[in-house]
């Protein structure tokens, strides 16, 4: 079905209760083409991407819990691309292009939300640092600007710019065509239309292992379903990734933390961007229910619960309060975790793998909902031409081997 | 928060007190003139990242300032054996199904 202004008020005037699923409920099939492990909003953005793009349209999409109910289903929305080296620009850059068409594309308003991400400078490191950035940036065109305290405090009213402030804030960088998107709405976007082209999204069917052939070339996945044999399987399980791959014999340079997320109650328009201050761990912007959606820094040691420690939360709750005073009366809603499958320098891994027919995706960390129709779309460039699309490229497995690292680790320069 | 006691003080304390400190039992090469570009790879970057028991360091800065290990399960956070460096880790179950 075509979601259009004449079907919601066809469907509203017959009391709504013409609406067909978005996509079916499948039993798997003996063989696929190329299976995908893990259906967030990377794995299923590259089945589509297979589908439109490369005609490959006997794909399943494998996902040991529902839909979206991983990273991209707890992750605070943040989009834009303001890296600080080439090739992290161009990846997260390609994204961001991807973003501007992606409602119009999938026929699913993901609610991309243009609404400025400003970056806070509280010390002389930060300023210099940010402002490295900006530099660096604009060498190569992308938006991103300089602003003064009170240029911060004009495009963000409820920020305390008091230069006796705990965190006094010396400026900031605005990536004005930054903002959010709705991360539910990506995942499902990309279901119903990936399915629409013929790939099968299989919920409740995690994978446990990989199988190989004597030659060592992938034959497809055990799972909790039993085997599923495939020509080509690429792994996007987020912090699952490292178990996975372990079991085709490559071990990944990831370790699994905890992130954790919060929302107020809501309230009514009062946050007009987003603002991360990386040297506070305090990212925050306002959903469009009206509640403050605000993101810590990672837990300290690695995990898979799920959850995190309180004082972590607390920490950052600190830091909104002292830097928007405004906020210190709201409630807290609820809060939850993600695993996040951390790098060593803080870049992504997409490409191939030493294992014939093997992929992957991973390592993107605190930071891979932004990037997510451009990883989707990279990967499944990798995936059917068994080579990575120049945008990809430079973020290859072997770089851990080399030494060639893109090093967002120390650019940030905070303990991400 | 984790509990965690301390094997150097023995005394149990909220997780405020400790500062994580990665993987445990990983030993610098004792000849890296010899090593290859694979060997550095995996002894910089490689980690075991279990999902389940977990051997790992910890340091108890607010306290005795001391590194230890601990044994951690990573599914529930429970703390399982904390130990001092240089000994092996003991044989624990995880408790739970």
């Amino acid at each position: 079905m075509q979601f259009s202004f004449l079907s919601l008020l066809k469907n509203a005037q017959a009391g709504a209760n013409r609406w067909t699923p978005q996509w079916p409920t499948v039993e798997p099939k003996a063989h696929y083409d190329v299976i995908i492990v893990g259906a967030g909003g990377h794995g299923l953005g590259a089945a589509y991407y297979l589908a439109k793009e490369y005609g490959l349209r006997n794909v399943a999409v494998l996902e040991k819990g529902w839909l979206g109910g991983g990273n991209t289903g707890r992750n605070t929305t943040i989009i834009r691309s303001n890296y600080l080296y080439d090739e992290s620009v161009g990846l997260y850059d390609h994204a961001m292009d991807l973003w501007d068409g992606l409602s119009q594309e999938l026929n699913y308003n993901v609610m991309y939300s243009k609404r400025g991400v400003l970056m806070l400078a509280h010390s002389v490191h930060d300023v210099q640092v940010l402002k490295r950035h900006v530099y660096a940036n604009d060498r190569l065109g992308v938006d991103n600007t300089w602003l003064t305290p009170a240029e911060a405090k004009d495009y963000c009213p409820p920020l305390n710019i008091s230069p006796t402030a705990r965190y006094p804030i010396l400026g900031g960088a605005l990536q004005r065509k930054g903002g959010v998107a709705r991360h539910d709405a990506v995942a499902w976007g990309f279901a119903r239309a990936a399915s629409a082209r013929g790939v099968d999204i299989i919920q409740n069917c995690g994978v446990t292992a990989i199988r190989r052939n004597q030659q060592g070339h992938v034959t497809g996945v055990e799972t909790e379903r039993g085997f599923i044999a495939a020509c080509k399987v690429a792994v996007s399980a987020a912090g699952n990734t490292s178990m996975i791959m372990d079991s085709a014999g490559i071990r990944l340079p990831l370790e699994s933390f905890p992130l954790q997320a919060l929302v107020s109650e809501p309230v009514k328009p009062v946050m007009p961007c987003v603002v991360m201050s990386n040297s506070v761990h305090a990212y925050i912007s306002q959903s469009d229910k009206g509640e403050l959606v605000i993101g810590a820094g990672t837990d300290q040691y690695i995990s898979y619960s799920q959850r995190g420690a309180f004082h972590v939360i607390e920490k950052t709750l600190a830091s909104i309060c002292e830097i928007f005073p405004i906020f210190s009366r709201l409630r807290v809603l609820r809060t939850w975790a993600g695993t996040v499958d951390v790098t060593p320098d803080r870049s992504p891994i997409v490409g191939k793998t030493p294992v014939p027919g093997l992929y992957v995706n991973c390592g993107w960390g605190t930071g891979g909902f932004k990037a997510t129709p451009g990883a989707a779309h990279v990967l499944a460039h990798t995936v059917a031409c068994d080579a990575p699309h120049p945008i990809n490229a430079p973020f290859h497995l072997d770089r851990f081997r080399t030494g060639r690292l893109i090093d967002e680790a120390a650019a940030a320069a905070v303990a991400h | 928060m984790l509990t965690i006691l301390c094997p150097v003080c023995n005394i149990s304390a909220p997780e405020l007190e400790f500062v994580y400190a990665g993987q445990a039992h990983i030993s610098r090469p004792g000849n890296p003139e010899e090593l290859s570009d694979e060997d550095w790879r995996d002894y910089l970057f490689i980690r075991a990242n279990t999902r389940g028991i977990h051997a790992e360091r910890w340091r108890h800065t607010h306290g005795c300032a001391r590194f230890f290990n601990v044994l951690r399960d990573t599914c529930s956070d429970l703390v399982l054996a904390t130990y001092q460096i240089g000994h092996e880790p003991p044989l624990v179950t995880l408790g739970r199904d």
